[in-house]
């Protein structure tokens, strides 16, 4: 058990003790709707803890060095300028440890409005917690309980949105901090986003970053949402994404985990209206010591939709990868079309992957395939490589971007693949500098 | 150039090579010939470096250095090149990221200036128009979904463009047409030069109509057995290795 200065207890009970000392001053604590949800929330984390391993979603992540670990949520806000990644679009939203900070954003003259969570959340009743689910869901109950901000995109119907960026980035701080910002992103119908999130934060520097997005996207809208995930190398994350596609719309979600000690993505997406959509692509850079985890809930849950993923895990060193991914049909969702595939190369005799691919299927017209592969680097194929020359560090560097390749040019969006492409170049330069 | 001295060699225990015996000066070009499975192929993956080889004995030395003691990259950069009789497909490599990452590569490893996109591609184009090779091959996967024949001609268009100073072919000629043999032989002859070698093997006299070589030799069961002028090559064409084997 960490020692903490006041003597308040770590883990679960740690954050729950904490809650109830911050309770009266949390963002919307005079508005009924939203003290009324962190009290469930509370009631629900103070049930379920931490989850262990010994819950099936859980098996594979074990989250102990995280419930050992004492945090203080930062109740002072930073007003240094820390360094921000570079930014892909004219718009962006500036969280530094969690709060929104204005003077580093980039909001105005917007056609859509996107504004701090703790500033307007009197106007979000019943779209708050409208689908993230905190039973069953620990680490959600936890946000739910303690979010103090986090940013509400609202994009009117038709109305292109262009580029928006959301930066995420921890400070070093003398205790370790936790933050559990609370994302809201609606298009209305035929809108359109692309919202490229990068997280990031200082070498050594213990945290927990928290996020729960839920997004909303309406009849045929298309929301493009690539998350970089680059935190510091002491850093947790657990981010949960809660998203809805009605009829005709589309969600693409790109999650790139190059960073943290160890990180776990939940994607739950709902195709909720007849010909909705949804790409899931991601890679998983792992270094030793890493431990990366992709659970991806997709719900077909109206005919002739369609669903795509495909995630590639690398592993060096002593790293750790999971990619669980459920899909679960629907018994109305006749003529679905989904497809998942879930690929690892081992760079290390001594990196591990597991993987757990669930196809739940109550429609009788269903199209649906998952294939998984653990491999190593080619031994022909690098020393046909070497034998033109090129120095094998160069040459394994070929072929694990082009083993990386599939789900990269899976991503439509022009600018979302390019953020991608340089943040696997980044992490490539960094692991070269550091052999 | 190059000088092959009692060279024996195992896979898995099993012994292929046998005691070669090999010279080949700079400025010629000696063919390889010999039954299915004489350990020609094994001859050129432990000259170029490929693992999976106990070198059990002998020795080569490549212009006065050990060839055996570097790297398959380094010897590369000193002017080896194997065009593979089975070229490998690498799947998600772009073909001209692929060229022009050796091109580089080798050239840095000479001491020469990179190329920047632009001028490599200027570079690649003018190899490729000599060699008749269209350009969509840069834009694919290297080797990938290529036709047996294209794929021994992107062999050859590396070579042109790392301009090696030993080139040893394994049956290039294999699985090629008419005009694609031409072009094969128009490129090796090309390179032709008082500081260029090549060891050419094939299956095939025809070949050495295009290429005429200095030297002709006979591996079989792991050992160099005949060696002789261009007319050895007509000899084995019309009678076979029998009369070899007898004569060993
Ligand atoms: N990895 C291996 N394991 C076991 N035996 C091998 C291996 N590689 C080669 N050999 C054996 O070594 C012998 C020589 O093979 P090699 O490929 O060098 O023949 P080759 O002269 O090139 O034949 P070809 O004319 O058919 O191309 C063969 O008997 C082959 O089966
Ligand atoms: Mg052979």
């Amino acid at each position: 058990m960490t020692a903490q200065p006041s003597g308040h207890p770590s883990g679960a009970a740690g954050f729950l003790h904490r809650f109830e000392g911050l309770r009266a001053r949390l963002p919307g604590a005079r508005l009924g709707f939203v003290d009324a949800l962190r009290g469930e929330a509370a009631e629900a984390f103070r049930q379920q803890g931490f989850p262990t391993r010994r819950v099936e979603a859980w098996k594979y992540t074990d989250l102990r060095p995280l419930a050992a670990a004492g945090f203080d949520e930062p109740l002072t806000a930073v007003d240094s300028a820390p360094d921000l990644p570079p930014a892909h679009g004219a718009a962006r939203a500036v969280f530094v440890d969690g709060r929104f900070r204005e003077d580093l954003s980039a909001l105005d003259g917007l056609p859509y409005a996107a504004r701090s969570l703790a500033e307007t959340l009197p106007g979000l009743a019943g779209r708050l917690g409208g689908l993230a689910r905190i039973d069953a869901q620990p680490m959600v109950a936890l946000n739910t309980m303690l979010f103090e901000d986090g940013l509400v995109v609202t994009v009117p119907a038709g109305v292109a949105g262009g580029v928006l960026d959301l930066v995420s980035v921890a400070t070093a701080s003398e205790r370790p901090e936790a933050f559990h910002p609370r994302h809201l992103i609606r298009l209305g119908a035929g809108a359109s986003l692309t919202l490229i999130e990068t997280a990031t934060g200082p070498a050594k520097a213990r945290y927990l970053h928290n996020p729960v997005y839920e997004i909303e996207v309406a009849a045929g809208a298309a929301l493009t949402h690539a998350q970089l995930q680059q935190e510091g190398d002491a850093g947790f994350q657990l981010s949960t994404v809660y998203a809805r596609v009605d009829e005709g719309g589309t969600y693409d979600n790109f999650t790139l985990n190059a960073g943290a000690r160890l990180v776990r993505n939940e994607i739950h997406a709902i195709l909720a209206g007849p010909k909705a959509a949804c790409h899931m692509n991601g890679a998983q850079l792992l270094q030793d010591g890493q431990h990366a985890d992709t659970t991806t809930v997709l719900d077909h849950a109206a005919p002739d939709c369609a669903s795509r993923q495909t995630y590639k895990t690398v592993l060096a060193g002593r790293s750790r990868g999971v990619f669980q991914g459920k899909i679960h049909v629907h018994q109305i969702a006749q003529r679905t079309d989904g497809y998942q595939m879930n690929q690892a190369l081992l760079l290390s005799p001594e990196a591990e992957i597991d993987s757990k691919p669930q196809l739940e299927i109550y429609a009788d017209d269903v199209k649906c395939s998952h294939g998984a592969t653990v491999g190593e680097i080619d031994a022909e194929q690098l020393f046909y490589l070497r034998s033109r020359g090129i120095p094998e560090a160069r040459a394994r560097a070929l072929l694990v971007e082009a083993f990386l390749k599939e789900a990269i040019e899976g991503v439509q969006d022009e600018t979302a693949r390019g953020a991608l492409d340089a943040a696997v170049t980044g992490w490539w330069q960094r692991q070269e500098r550091a052999a | 150039m190059l000088k092959i001295e009692g060279l024996t060699a195992e896979v898995e225990g099993k012994q292929i090579l046998k005691g070669v015996d090999l010279e080949v000066p700079a400025g010629e070009i000696h063919a390889i010939m010999g039954p299915n499975g004489s350990g020609k192929s094994t001859l050129s993956y432990v000259l170029s470096g490929r693992e999976g080889y106990e070198i059990t004995g002998g020795s080569v030395s490549f212009n006065g250095v050990d060839l055996l003691a570097m790297e398959p990259e380094e010897r590369a950069a000193a002017g080896l090149f194997l065009a593979f009789q089975y070229p490998v497909e690498l799947p998600g490599v772009g073909n001209a990221l692929f060229l022009r990452t050796a091109l580089n590569a080798v050239r840095k490893a000479r001491g020469e200036s990179e190329l920047d996109a632009m001028q490599f591609l200027k570079l690649a184009r003018e190899r490729l128009k000599a060699l008749h090779i269209s350009e969509d091959m840069l834009k694919r996967g290297v080797n990938v979904g290529f036709s047996g024949g294209e794929k021994k001609r992107n062999e050859v268009l590396q070579m042109a463009l790392l301009q090696p100073k030993l080139a040893i072919l394994d049956e290039t000629d294999s699985g090629l047409d008419i005009d694609a043999l031409k072009i094969v032989a128009d490129g090796v002859n090309a390179l032709r030069a008082p500081g260029f070698s090549a060891l050419v093997i094939t299956h095939y006299q025809r070949l050495l109509d295009y290429i005429v070589p200095d030297r002709v030799h006979v591996l079989m069961q792991g050992r160099i057995v005949q060696s002789g002028g261009p007319e050895l090559a007509k000899q084995l064409e019309a009678e076979g290795y029998a009369s070899v084997q007898a004569a060993a």
